[in-house]
Parts: C-alpha cells; structure tokens; sequence
C-alpha cells in the first residue's frame, strides 16, 4: 500500500525527502533547480558589474594594464585554476555517487573538494602577501617607484610607461574581484562542510535525495567558472600594440 | 466560480465552533518570529514596512514644513540634506520596493494560483529578517549621525567627501536588497512550479502576472545596485579605487551602474501598483479584463524595456548627445506598454458593472494620478526639455506621482481590497470610502504645486529659496496638502485597528470577486485550501452564462452530497 502512495501523485509527505508545501518529488526537485538557476543569475549580474568596469578601464588603459599585470605570477594562477578544475571534478563525481545513494563516496568526494579549495586559499594568501610586501595594494602606501616595483617590464622602449595611478585601478579590481571571488569559496567550504554533515547524520533530505547535493554541486562550478574568467583577464593579458 | 462558495455556503451546514485559520491555530510570539507560513510573513511585512513608512513620512514632513518659509524654518542645511536622504533612503529602501510584493505578493500570489506555501517558505522567512536586519542598520545609520549624499549616493561625493555614516547605511541597504532578491526568487519558482492543476499561464489572474514580471526586475537589477553599492562601501573601507576620478577611475561609471538598477526599481515599484489595479478594475467592473494577454505581456514589456532606459538620468551627466538621444527613444518606448495598460483598465470598465467600494476608488484615484506622473515622465525623456527640469521640483513631482501617487494608492487599495481576506474582518466601508477621496485630493494638492514651482525653477534639495519668494505660496499649498494627505495614511490606521476588534464578520468572497483566494474561507486556513484547487474555469469569468452554469454545478454537487448522506443513514 505503501509503495502504492508513495508513487501516486498525492503522496503528501510519504517521501521523507518531501516538504510540505510540494504535491510529490518532481514538483520539488524541479523547483530546487529552478530556484537554484534563478539564484546563479543573480550572481552573475552581481560579478556582471565588476566584470564591466573591468572591460572599461582595461580598455581605457591598456599598456598601465599590461605592465601592471606582470608582477602576478601566472604559474601560481595557473595552479589554482588546475585545482579547482580538479575540484569541480570532485564534485561531479559527488552528485553522481548521490545520485546512486553511495554515501561513503560522497563524504570521500567532498572532502577532496574542501581539500582543494583550501589549497586554492592557502596559494591565494601567498600571492596576497607578495603584493602586501611590494606596496602593490592601492592606498596611500601604493608603491610610487615604478622601477622597484615592475623591475624592467615598466619600460617601454627605455622610457618609464606605467602610470602608478592606473596600476592602482588594477590593483583595485584586482582585490576586489579576487577577494570576492575568496569569499565565495569560504562560503562553498561553509556550505559543503554542512553537507557532509548532513550525509554523515544521515540526514532523510539528502540521503533520499540527491537534488540539495546537486544544488551545492552548481554552487560550486558556478564559483570555479568565475574563476576560469578571472584567471586569463589579470594573469593572462596579451601585449597591447 | 466566485459565487460557488456563496451558493455553497447557504446549502452547506454552518459549523458551529469558530474555524481553525492561520492566525488562531497558534498565540506565542515564536509561533510568528519563526513561521514558515507565507501569510504570516505578509503580516510580519505589512508591520514592519508600515513602520518604516511612518518613519519616512516624519522626514518628509519636516521637509514640507522646513519649506514654508523662503528662508527655512527650523533646520541647518546640513540637517536638512540628512533629512531629505533619509527620507529617500527610507521610503525607497524600506517602504516602496518591498511593500506590495513583501505584503501583498506573499499573501495573496500562493493563494491566487492554488498552491500551499511559496516554493521555499525559510527562504521567505529569512527574506524578512534580512529585510528587518537592513533595515535596522539603516535606522543605526540615521541615528547616529545620518547621511547627506540623498538617496543616489553619487560619487565621489559618496566615496571621498562625505564625512556621515555613508558605509553603514549602504550596508544596510545591501542586505535589505538581498531580502529582495530572495523574494524575486521564491516567486519565480512559485509561479514556475507550484501553480494549482488547470491553473495555466493564461488562467493566471493578472496580478501574477506583474508579480513575475517584477521578480524578473528584482532577481537581475538588484544585484547591480547590491555590488556597486558595495563598491562604494569597499572604496571608502578599504580604500581600492573603483571610481577615483583621482586615479583616472570614472565617478559617473557609478551612475550608469547606479541607474541600471534604479531605472528598474521604479518599475519594481510601480508593476505591482500594476498588479493590483489590474485586480481591482476587472473584480469591480465585474468584467473580464479587456485584452488580457495585452495587459499581461505589457508587464513583461515594461520589465524588458525598464533595462534600456537608464541612461534618461544622466542626460546632463557628461553622456554624449547620441547616447542622450537613443536613451530618449528608448523611453518613449515605455511609454507604449503603460499607455496600453491605461486604455485596457478603462475599456475594461466601459459597459462593466462598475461598484464603486473603497478599494474600486483608490483603484480609479491611481488611473488618473498615474496618468498625469507617466505624461509627465515624457516630458522628462525628452532630452530637450530635460535639461531645462533636471534636479528642480518638476522631477520631485514627477516621481512622487509615480511612486507615491502610483505605490501608496495601489497599496492602499490592495489594503482595503485583501483586508477581510487577511484578518477576516469587514472596516466600515463609509469611512473607508472618504478616506479615499481624502489621500487623492491632499495627495494631488500636495504634489501638483510643485510641478509649477518646479518648472518656474524651484531646485530639488534646496531649503532655501529667498532668491525667488514668490514660489512660497506654492510651498504652502503643498504643505497644506501634505496635512491632508498625512492625516488620510492615519485614519485607516485607526479604522482598520479597529474593524479588528469590532469589525463584521468577512464572509469568504465579500466582494463577489473572482479568483481561487476568495475561495477559501476568510481568513484562509493554514494550508490555504482544504483540498488542492483544480481549476476549471477562465481568468476573470464574469460571464453571466458560465456564472449561471457554475451555480447550477454547485447546486447539483451540493444535492448529490446531499442525497449520498441521506443514501448512508
């Protein structure tokens, strides 16, 4: 009889997965993903901003740009984008192993993930502190000596070409967009710590259903795409002619 | 449909205890502060947006009483600028972006399309309680010390000069923006996936429809104004230059980014004033709206077409001529889709059964106070005559007739029209009747002097005007009104405090409207429908035909049920 209700279109509450307000599973998990789609758009207008001033100002100052960006270090960049990717990996393979109701693979997976984001904090702190120690971080201590500060990148044909208020846009953007993109991440650490929880409680709304680890799942692919935009535009700048 | 209930209610035993509702089933206080009820989210919003309204309205009345004199009256200039900014911050932030979706798009929207709750009902508690956060900290910000940029926040006055609590207040407001995106998110999910079986698209009562045309605002213009706010706050703390025009960043980067979301937050504000008059016009002229699919599309219209539109706030902000004149075609534009809403509402009323109730009159009271804030909006497009009315009365009086005008009568009406729905009690519907008649005429004597006054040349923001004491006899004419207009928002408060207590009784459908919220009783149960709605009828189907087939349905049903009781014994 059980089984009987449970498939039945007005299951109210026989699945312990389910929240009052929906009539069955599928008008629940369809309005998971919906919310959690609506919800990644807003984020996307939120970094959309940041990403516009971005576009204008590295537009309106290429070669301060250009220069600017040689004291990152791109291979530091480059490992941080590699452990992410492999992060979001890891998540894959957690929403599939829910999906197939194989707990101890999906604390495991999860784990890895939070392992790799603290990787990524941990590098980030390093690169922080190296534009800590170079008075690269804008303000009144902003560095003023172009040449100790960019070495020989801040010429140009033997003349000085970086404007230092320019660098300091750059490095403006550069904590703020990176910085909130951090925030992100201790978030995503926060909030996949909580699920592996949950999975660890043997939680009814996870266990019978994979849809919450989904959603934490495009969280986070969501926070890694960021910075898949993030890396070539500071790390990874061409030459401007 | 609406009359179902009616005839069913007159066949059906009376029971005898009193019905268990939404606001009897619990008393403690924790039962409310921690309620996943969507209905009473709305109450806990109806409380605390009235209280930021109250606020808002004693800044705006030192203000009107500040300007009649041409030398000022009681405040320093510095006062004055943290009182007319508290009031925009307050009013905007606290009251008009939220208060008929918070209040009434939480009541009713579950309700309207048959389903049990909002798609995320702690999302909307939380909702509330950012909203209540931000809005505390906004008060924390006005209290001590307040803030002298006005509700713009224009850098670099914002980000460099001023020396008030700027930070705090934009902390403030961040979070009671993101109350405000979680709102557009729930409801898009609700009206996406919870809508009752039979309820399609186009069954959806036209309040729906501009509900979701404003979480569309809410959830990709909110965030705009959230991060650039932020910004502001960031450059001010932590000191990355973001629009320091010293380092050659560019301070009027903040003003597109600022009004890429406050162009689309007036139409957050005004859609839902959209919402309900659609309602109240169709239920009172007792008539399908007249063009429907128009009047719902010109809701999406006017939120795709609100995106494209910013620029008409920077005509004299350095913006170059061409970009002036594409933005001003673009807001003509706008003025297509509110046009159609405005003759849709008046031939759905042409040959319509016309009740004139309290609710029917704020409804009509907003038609014509709208029309004159939307005509005058035209004139403010136009670049030509824009630069001529930037920054001078003529804008405060064309957006007061908009948002206040267009908001608080819409709110009022949604008030009178939902209130026996939400506490289950009738007000005195004379009283209600005049009070109406009051708000429209100390609202438009309160606000059309300075259309005149502001086109004479009356700057906005001045407290002083001994250079032209000849504009004083208008600023007396708008305090006064501003009087009569204040004592119209106070009596409802006594009237309907009232009706509380020692009001009728609200049967479930008192004004014989149509729509799945007066089927359930007033006020709803918990769960909002005792068994969940199928929906078999129309939008709007006042129909007499379909009306009389319905009623000889129930009758028959309620004789079947009847005989099979009977056939038991």
């Amino acid at each position: 009889m059980s089984a009987i209700t449970e498939t039945s279109d007005h299951g109210h509450g026989h699945h312990p997965g389910l929240h009052h307000q929906y009539e069955d599973m599928a008008q629940q998990t369809e309005s998971y993903i919906v919310g959690m789609w609506v919800f990644l758009t807003t984020e996307i207008m939120f970094f959309g901003a940041l990403f516009f001033i971005y576009t204008l100002y590295r537009w309106n100052y290429q070669l301060d740009f250009y220069i600017a960006h040689e004291h990152l270090d791109w291979k530091l960049g480059a490992f941080n984008t590699t452990v992410l990717l492999f992060s979001s990996f890891t998540m894959v393979m957690a929403v599939q192993s829910a999906q197939l109701k194989k707990r101890i693979a999906v604390m495991n997976y999860l784990g890895v993930t939070v392992l790799c984001a603290i990787t990524f904090l941990v590098v980030k702190y390093f690169e922080y502190s190296s534009k800590f120690a170079d008075h690269l971080y804008p303000g009144v201590n902003f560095a003023t000596d172009a040449k100790a500060a960019f070495g020989e990148h801040a010429f140009e044909a033997g003349k000085l070409a970086v404007n230092m208020n320019h660098a300091q846009l750059f490095y403006g953007l550069y904590f703020c967009m990176t910085g909130l993109h951090a925030i992100h991440i201790i978030v995503g650490i926060g909030i996949i710590i909580a699920l592996i929880r949950l999975w660890f409680n043997k939680a009814n709304s996870v266990i019978h259903d994979y849809v919450p680890t989904e959603m934490v799942g495009l969280y986070w692919h969501f926070v890694d795409l960021v910075w898949i935009f993030l890396f070539p535009l500071f790390y990874l700048m061409p030459k401007p002619h | 449909m609406s009359s179902t209930v009616i005839t069913t209610d007159g066949l059906l035993p009376k029971p005898q205890a009193e019905e268990v509702n939404y606001l009897n089933v619990e008393h403690t206080i924790s039962s409310w502060l921690l309620t996943g009820d969507h209905k009473r989210i709305a109450i806990l919003y109806l409380i605390s947006t009235t209280f930021f309204f109250f606020l808002g309205s004693v800044a705006a009345g030192l203000i009107r009483y500040e300007l009649t004199s041409p030398a000022g009256v009681a405040l320093e200039s510095d006062t004055y600028n943290k009182v007319f900014t508290a009031h925009g911050v307050i009013m905007v932030f606290g009251f008009l972006v939220v208060a008929i979706p918070a209040v009434f798009g939480n009541f009713v929207l579950p309700l309207c399309i048959g389903a049990r709750d909002l798609a995320f009902p702690r999302l909307n508690l939380g909702s509330w309680y950012m909203y209540m956060t931000g809005g505390s900290i906004i008060l924390a910000g006005m209290i001590t010390g307040g803030v002298d940029t006005g509700w713009t926040f224009y850098t670099p006055y914002s980000s460099m000069y001023s020396n008030t609590q700027v930070s705090l207040v934009l902390v403030g407001i961040f979070i009671a923006g993101f109350s405000t995106i979680t709102t557009g998110i729930n409801f898009v999910v609700t009206i996406h996936k919870m809508r009752a079986p039979g309820m399609t698209w186009f069954r959806l009562p036209l309040f729906v429809w501009a509900m979701y045309a404003t979480s569309l605002q809410m959830i990709l213009a909110t965030p705009v104004v959230a991060i650039t706010l932020l910004l502001v706050v960031v450059e001010r703390t932590f000191k990355l230059p973001i629009f320091s025009p010293e380092l050659g960043g560019d301070p009027v980067l903040f003003q597109h980014l600022f009004w890429f979301y406050s162009h689309p937050a007036v139409y957050i504000m005004i859609l839902p004033g959209f919402a309900v008059v659609s309602e109240l016009i169709a239920n009172f002229s007792r008539k399908r709206i007249f063009g429907y699919h128009f009047v719902a599309f010109s809701s999406l219209a006017i939120a795709g077409l609100g995106f494209l539109v910013w620029g008409h706030h920077m005509f004299v902000s350095s913006q170059s001529m061409y970009e002036s004149i594409v933005f001003s075609l673009l807001s003509y534009l706008v003025a297509v889709p509110s046009a159609v809403k405005i003759f849709n509402w008046t031939a759905t009323m042409y040959k319509g059964n016309v009740r004139l109730a309290s609710p029917m009159i704020y409804a009509l009271a907003f038609l014509m106070i709208f029309t004159i804030g939307g005509l005058t909006g035209l004139f403010l497009g136009s670049a030509g005559s824009d630069i001529h009315l930037t920054a001078t009365y003529f804008v405060v009086a064309h957006f007061h007739y908009v948002m206040v005008g267009g908001v608080s009568l819409a709110y009022m009406g949604a008030l009178h029209y939902w209130w026996p729905k939400m506490t289950g009690r009738m007000y005195a519907e004379g009283i209600a009747k005049a009070n109406a008649i009051l708000i429209f005429v100390g609202f438009n004597l309160t606000f059309f002097p300075q259309f005149i006054v502001g086109y004479l040349g009356m700057p906005r923001r001045y407290h002083y005007y001994y250079f032209a004491p000849e504009f004083q006899a208008y600023h007396i004419m708008s305090t006064l009104g501003s009087s009569v207009l204040g004592l119209g928002f106070i009596l409802p408060a006594f009237y309907l405090t009232y009706s509380l207590f020692k009001g009728k009784k609200a049967p479930a459908n008192p004004w014989g409207a149509h729509g799945l919220e007066w089927e359930t009783s007033s006020p709803p149960p918990v769960t909002n429908f005792l068994e969940t709605p199928i929906v078999m009828d129309e939008v709007y189907d006042f129909d007499p035909v379909s009306e009389h087939a319905e009623n000889m349905k129930a009758l028959e049903k309620a004789e079947q049920a009847e005989n099979t009781s009977e056939g038991q014994h």
